[in-house]
């Protein structure tokens, strides 16, 4: 009988992806505001329903009464975002919110069936982190000066990089944490932040290559702490704000070009580069040590198929980290592969809103640091897909909102309110802007002072 | 959604300044619909070679919940099947005990043979989707599917009878499409009694019961190699009428003697002559000519040194000659001895090419896949390997290998119903005074249009006349006669 629950959920958590995935294509279109409000509705009645079903899946399969309490937290959350957003934030774009809260659910969902302690964690980290990130859209109205501290965020990115390179504890290879945080992580809004604030009134080429040589030292000191998927992501993003704000396709074809160079002179010089795209060409000639992982990510996602296992189903633990860098897998095993190409697409999706945000705001400031933020998280994803199913070497990075991890939680709820912080700005006219930034001037030197 | 970009460019007075806005969001489309496209490819194309691994324990959890399918033979014959005991637990029956052990292999100690390429088959059941519900609802576990093979009955038990008590193996393949009708390996074992006889077989390396010496054994292939070293010839030449040779029954070069069997003096003779009687002295001869890179060459158009097209495990054929190498060793290598190691199952695949003109064809063991009440699940179809060797060099051999069964080494197979065309081989094993020799035959029948090809290696069986030629009639005569 259990099963017969679980057999069906499968395919109804298909359709119910598959819907919101057309809900959210059908936001694009333009259309009155009521209509775009019910389609909202829906939306939220797709991740209600949803949650309500792999919660009772995951309740049935485990018999573990923490599901259903989980599922009571996961709905109150939803909840209160969603009112919190609604009373504080007129303007905000609910497709944004649902967006999160959507991701958040499926990556919930994954992680209570493989580890219920670290779906807890997860959980507390996201509802303080969402609780905080409520203040940023008004932080950033208010604070003008951000456009002017270039040079604070530079340091402040490669003082604390270069700290974890030192200090940092090993992991998987990799130096990434300082004291249980990963500050690669925020220091990808930093950086973002550095590029805008340094290139939005000034783009000649005396900008760009101070650009690239804060940008290089980011990059070689994240690759000599075998960071590779986070230098990846920055090294991308600062190509795509150089030729965004210069409008040189030149900048972004001879970076193409510098970073090819580059990636075969690191696979030459550092062994852990060989031993990724080793595991990438010929996973089952190295499979006892470095194909292990790729190898059971695809056992994982082809014995998945289309429709999945069914939650609790399949063997998603036997992939290494699968609650980190291959929740994708995970996902693919036990929900399928069209509910991961749904997922692709609200990934996808998710993306061209926040590009659509950028290209309507008018403060060239706050434009390129949509566009930043949006760059990050769109080859994120990218790299994080691609390496776990073996369509590009892995880089070992954590699939936003979805994957286990804090700081990577952390930062991409910040990143979000910042991008809504931005569209609540984009319907104000310049000259309110300017009226404000006046009467804000003091408030906000005084702040610095403080 | 680029609807509303473009709508926007028109309305923005600055639409220049959003053109790279709208590149990135292109390429980054691209790279999100390749993800996509690559997944699709993967799930439809590439899965089932990552699930078959046999690394992937995942589809054993499957067992919970699906009573592993039977194997079938061609017939129709269960070959392995899951039986419940008394007490309801399940057990693993295999019918013809010893007769399939290796081709089918064993479900349990890791698993091997069949049950480990086709688990994941067995696994799954594709029962009608209500009938899956009614046994979920009744927590009853579903049937899984079933596995037909390419394998004969008669085929098999007629090897299998006809090596008897010597260690060996035979492979018959189906030239045209590469169905293997029958694979089998003496010494064998009883995969019912597995368990109790684990250790033993285990630890018992002068039998090695357990391996597959079709697909795993590794034996000089004596004269059955003149085939490659003729194909050298051939292909220096552009024909084989040219050559000419009078034997003396051996020849020294080097201070390095290669005699011919009972140092038989051939005399006068041609290539067709010196191939239908194994003339050693002549292929030595020839080889030393040709020179080791050449040689290796041919081989390798042959498969030596490469990769074969199996699915299951097996060891590939080494050729290691090449420019430097000394003239005893090419003395030695051209006529199947010094380093040169194959497998039955290779030399199968090599009659099976010239059977069929030059193509090899991918040899496969799964015919069809069924659910439990014969509903087809999946086909597998006949594949193209490719064209080892032009039909031109094809018919050649083809022609060759005929003398060797209408005058040469391998009479004792003409005068039937049907044609054989092949190659005999006593190839020597051990060292100093008391040296063996394993018994081989390949080749295949009917000459005009193949029906099968086989491969018999009887180890310790003296001449290929002696002992390996009778098994392939045996094999022959099953065929058609039966």
């Amino acid at each position: 009988m259990i099963n017969i629950i679980v057999e069906l959920s499968k395919y109804l958590l298909v359709i119910l992806v598959i819907l919101y995935t057309l809900q959210c294509f059908q936001m694009f279109r333009k259309q009155e505001t009521h209509r775009q409000k019910l389609l909202l509705g829906k939306q939220l009645t797709v991740i209600v329903l949803f949650l309500s079903l792999s919660f009772l899946v995951l309740y049935l399969k485990s018999g573990e009464l923490r599901m259903l309490l989980f599922y009571g937290q996961m709905m109150l959350y939803v909840a209160a975002v969603q009112t919190l957003y609604r009373i504080f934030y007129k303007k905000a774009s609910m497709l944004l919110v649902n967006n999160m809260c959507m991701l958040l659910s499926i990556g919930l969902v994954i992680l209570c069936r493989l580890n219920m302690e670290k779906a807890e964690r997860q959980f507390m980290i996201v509802a303080a982190g969402s609780a905080l990130a409520l203040v940023v859209p008004v932080m950033i109205r208010k604070m003008y000066f951000l456009k002017k501290l270039t040079w604070i965020y530079a340091g402040v990115g490669v003082i604390l990089l270069a700290a974890v390179f030192v200090l940092g504890r090993t992991t998987f290879g990799a130096k990434l944490t300082l004291f249980g945080v990963q500050p690669s992580e925020f220091i990808k809004i930093i950086f973002v932040f550095f590029m805008a604030s340094l290139l939005w009134k000034d783009s000649s080429f005396m900008q760009v290559v101070r650009a690239t040589i804060v940008a290089g030292m980011h990059v070689l000191i994240l690759v000599m702490s075998r960071d590779l998927g986070s230098a990846l992501v920055f090294f991308i993003t600062y190509l795509v704000m150089i030729y965004v704000v210069t409008r040189k396709p030149l900048y972004f074809v001879g970076g193409m070009a510098g970073g090819a160079v580059a990636s075969v002179i690191a696979y030459f010089l550092f062994g852990h580069v060989q031993q990724r795209v080793t595991a990438w060409k010929r996973p089952f000639s190295v499979y006892e040590q470095e194909g292990y992982q790729i190898v059971q990510s695809m056992f994982a996602i082809g014995t998945g198929s289309w429709f999945g296992m069914g939650l609790f189903q399949g063997s998603p633990d036997s992939i290494p980290v699968a609650d980190e860098d291959f929740v994708f897998s995970a996902i693919c095993e036990e929900l399928g592969g069209m509910f991961a190409i749904c997922l692709i697409l609200i990934c996808m999706s998710f993306f061209l809103m926040i590009v659509n945000i950028s290209l309507q705001i008018k403060n060239p400031f706050y434009k390129l640091i949509a566009l930043g933020l949006g760059t990050e998280y769109a080859f994120q994803v990218f790299l994080h897909i691609g390496g776990a199913t073996k369509f590009i070497p892995m880089t070992g990075i954590t699939l936003p909102l979805v994957s286990y991890g804090g700081s990577s939680a952390l930062t991409t709820i910040i990143m979000l309110a910042i991008i809504q912080g931005l569209y609540i700005l984009r319907e104000d006219e310049d000259e309110e802007l300017e009226k404000i930034r006046k009467a804000l001037e003091q408030n906000a030197q005084e702040e610095i002072g403080e | 959604m680029l609807r509303k970009k473009s709508g926007n460019k028109k309305q923005n007075p600055t639409q220049s300044r959003n053109q790279p806005y709208a590149i990135v969001s292109y390429m980054f489309v691209i790279i999100f619909v390749s993800l996509i496209v690559w997944l699709l490819y993967f799930n439809l194309v590439k899965s089932e070679e990552f699930i078959n691994s046999p690394y992937n324990t995942r589809q054993d959890t499957f067992a919970d919940r699906v009573i592993r399918g039977s194997i079938l033979s061609s017939e129709g014959e269960v070959l392995a099947a899951t039986q419940i005991a008394d007490d309801g637990s399940e057990y693993r029956y295999y019918p013809y005990a010893n007769m399939f052990a290796h081709v089918v292999g064993y479900a349990s100690y890791g698993k091997s043979g069949l049950e480990s390429e086709a688990n994941f088959h067995l696994l799954s059941s594709h029962a009608f989707f209500l009938e899956q519900m009614k046994n979920e609802f009744k927590n009853e576990k579903n049937t899984g599917d079933n596995v037909v093979t390419t394998l004969s009955v008669k085929m098999q038990s007629a090897a299998y009878y006809a090596l008897g008590d010597r260690k060996g193996a035979v492979v018959v393949l189906e030239p045209s499409t590469g169905k293997i009708l029958a694979m089998v390996s003496r010494s064998d074992f009883d995969p019912n009694y597995l368990e109790d006889n684990w250790d033993y077989l285990t630890s018992d390396e002068e039998n090695s019961s357990l391996l597959n010496r079709a697909t795993q054994g590794q034996y000089p292939p004596g004269s059955v190699f003149k085939i490659v070293t003729a194909l050298d010839y051939l292909r220096k030449h552009g024909t084989i009428e040219d050559f000419h040779y009078d034997c003396q029954g051996e020849i020294t070069k080097q201070e390095h003697t290669i005699t011919d069997y009972d140092r038989t003096v051939h005399g006068q003779e041609d290539l067709h002559d010196a191939f239908a009687y194994s003339c050693n002295s002549a292929f030595a001869e020839m080889g030393v000519q040709m020179g080791g890179e050449s040689l290796r060459e041919a081989g390798e158009s042959l498969l030596f040194n490469k990769k074969l097209p199996l699915t299951m495990d097996y060891k590939s054929s080494v050729l290691s000659t090449d420019s430097k190498s000394g003239v005893p060793l090419l003395m030695q290598t051209s006529i199947g001895q010094g380093n040169t190691l194959v497998s039955p199952m290779h030399m199968a695949m090599v009659a099976s090419t010239i059977a069929n003109r030059g193509v090899l064809m991918k040899p496969y063991l799964i015919d069809r896949v069924e659910n439990y009440n014969g509903d087809q699940v999946k086909k597998y179809m006949p594949d193209a390997y490719r064209e080892l060797i032009p039909v031109s060099e094809a018919s050649v051999l083809a022609e060759l290998m005929k003398g060797v069964v209408d005058y040469g080494t391998a009479t004792s197979l003409g005068g039937q119903g049907y044609t054989v065309a092949g190659k005999t081989g006593s190839a020597e094993y051990g060292e100093g005074e008391i040296k063996d020799s394993h018994s081989w035959f390949i080749g295949y029948s009917n000459v005009e249009d193949p029906d099968i090809a086989v491969s018999v290696i009887i180890e310790g069986g003296g001449t290929g006349s002696e002992s390996a030629v009778p098994v392939a009639g045996a094999i022959f005569n099953a065929y058609y006669y039966e």
